[in-house]
């Protein structure tokens, strides 16, 4: 019986599911926020809350360890320069799970997004943060978002889609 | 073989049926005005507890 024993094997054989994981984290690391289904963000968050945690400690053991699961240099790189240093004093609370309203069609999966709690501009987004942008991204991030968008006053809030690369908080 | 003794009336078989129904969602109004499931991003304006969390054109 596997009474009380924590995670969720998601259908997957162990192997398969480490490597989803560290995909997974990857992804987080690299883009800042990810859609995926609900029980699969959940379990990424223990993946991705411990990767913090090493940069915070910051030291060269710690850079070895985070590399063993992101076995990426740059990744490494990224999480301990711009990252970790988000989170300085924050003793836990790295990830943020967010349900989607809609679930995916096709399986009907319930879907959320895993973001970092603090954005790259240093604080999370507080409640006004959405209304008080408009005018100032609009002036200024149009360069930078992506041709494909609406024009920036449709697009206020330094929101970047779920899927794609996070680009803003990279040039910032 | 165990078979049915009777056939089933319309009268047990709609009594049998009173219970096999659609669950009913949940629907709160999203400050968007829009319908929405509570503790989820709404699907209209993609906002949750003033996170802006999806864009606009992207909220499905």
């Amino acid at each position: 019986m596997r009474h009380k024993i924590a995670g969720r094997k998601l259908g997957r054989t162990t192997p398969h599911r480490k490597a989803m994981f560290r995909n997974m984290a990857r992804s987080l690391v690299t883009y800042e926020r990810i859609r995926t289904t609900e029980p699969k963000a959940k379990e990424v968050r223990k993946v991705v809350d411990r990767l913090v945690t090493l940069a915070l400690q910051n030291t060269l053991h710690a850079r070895r360890e985070a590399y063993r699961v992101l076995e990426n240099h740059q990744l490494v790189k990224k999480l301990f320069d711009e990252i970790g240093p988000r989170f300085t004093g924050v003793p836990g609370g790295f990830t943020r799970v967010v349900k989607l309203g809609l679930p995916r069609p096709g399986d009907c999966a319930p879907l959320a997004v895993l973001e970092f709690t603090r954005a790259a501009t240093g604080t999370a987004p507080e409640p006004k943060a959405k209304k008080a942008k408009p005018a100032p991204v609009s002036a200024t991030a149009p360069a930078k978002v992506e041709p494909a968008a609406a024009p920036a006053p449709v697009e206020p809030a330094a929101a970047p889609a779920v899927v794609e690369p996070a680009e803003e908080p990279k040039a910032e | 073989m165990a078979v049915p003794k009777k056939k089933t009336s319309k009268s047990k078989k709609g009594m049998r049926r009173s219970h096999d129904h659609v669950a009913v969602p949940n629907v709160i109004l999203c400050k968007c005005g829009e319908a929405t499931l509570p503790h989820r991003i709404c699907p209209s304006c993609g906002e949750y507890r003033g996170l802006q969390l999806l864009k606009k054109a992207d909220a499905e």
